[in-house]
């Protein structure tokens, strides 16, 4: 039995019924990240050399691109989750805050696009 | 649209332990996606060829973008020690406020000791060894 009256369901007041979805995908992203981030991190801290020859060999070396296109995608959709929650519990004005969330998906999906190009522009050059 | 009912605002309670690594979370985590931007536009001078390339590291071996690099560093080091605390939380482990205050300091604890030892001379020599 729903407490909620005619009305307000006509209104769309109440939950939307979709925050568990975002909150386990911030954890599914958040475990995957976890690996991926320290071995980025130790990975380009051990490094011996870090010019152009050694980083683009590095980068197409074996699995590296498939780890950098994962690590690129997952970031950027953890992030695009703290940003959205971050935006709507800042930003009090509905419009702008439309606008922010719409500017920040753009941006989050232009770098996702770029970030994913460039691994593989200096994988498959490296390969062929 | 009628007026909602507003929760109370922060400035109502006593400032807690958890209110500061939850900002700090926040703000971590705000560090992190323009350190991404950061490895996006790396990977992308590096694709562009090698002038770009030599221009990008010259920008990130200035002194501000040094430690901006530094920072970025301890963001992830205490937004990874954080999230496994989250990640606890979620399987409902550490919630006492004893528990809760330990896992707040060993989190500060372990972000500290992982940065030091990101930054430790060994590493930093190879860090900033420049092309």
């Amino acid at each position: 039995m729903s407490l909620r009256t005619p009305l307000g369901r006509v209104l769309g007041y109440g939950a939307a019924h979709d925050g568990v979805t975002k909150w386990l995908q911030q954890r599914v992203t958040a475990i995957a990240l976890a690996p991926l981030s320290v071995w980025l991190v130790l990975a380009l801290l051990g490094l011996p050399t870090r010019d152009y020859a050694a980083v683009t060999a590095w980068i197409a070396l074996g699995l590296h691109p498939v780890l950098l296109a994962l690590i690129v995608l997952l970031a950027l959709w953890h992030a695009w989750l703290g940003i959205e929650v971050v935006i709507e519990d800042y930003e009090a004005r509905a419009g702008l805050r439309s606008l922010w969330l719409l500017l920040c998906a753009f941006a989050l999906a232009l770098l996702a696009a770029s970030g994913i190009y460039a691994v593989l522009r200096i994988a498959l050059r490296s390969g062929a | 649209m009628p007026e909602r009912p507003l929760s109370p605002h922060l400035t109502v309670y006593r400032w807690t332990y958890a209110m500061t690594l939850s900002i700090l979370h926040r703000l971590s985590g705000i560090a992190l996606c323009l350190a991404l931007i950061g490895l996006i536009v790396w990977l992308s001078a590096a694709a562009a060829g090698p002038a770009a390339y030599a221009a990008a590291m010259s920008v990130l071996a200035s002194l501000p973008f040094k430690a901006l690099i530094a920072i970025a560093l301890l963001a992830l080091c205490f937004h990874f020690a954080n999230g496994l605390r989250h990640l606890a939380w979620d399987i409902g482990w550490g919630y006492e406020r004893a528990q809760a205050r330990r896992s707040a300091v060993l989190v500060v604890a372990a972000a500290l000791v992982a940065h030091e030892s990101a930054h430790a001379p060994r590493t930093r020599a190879r860090l900033w060894r420049c092309p």
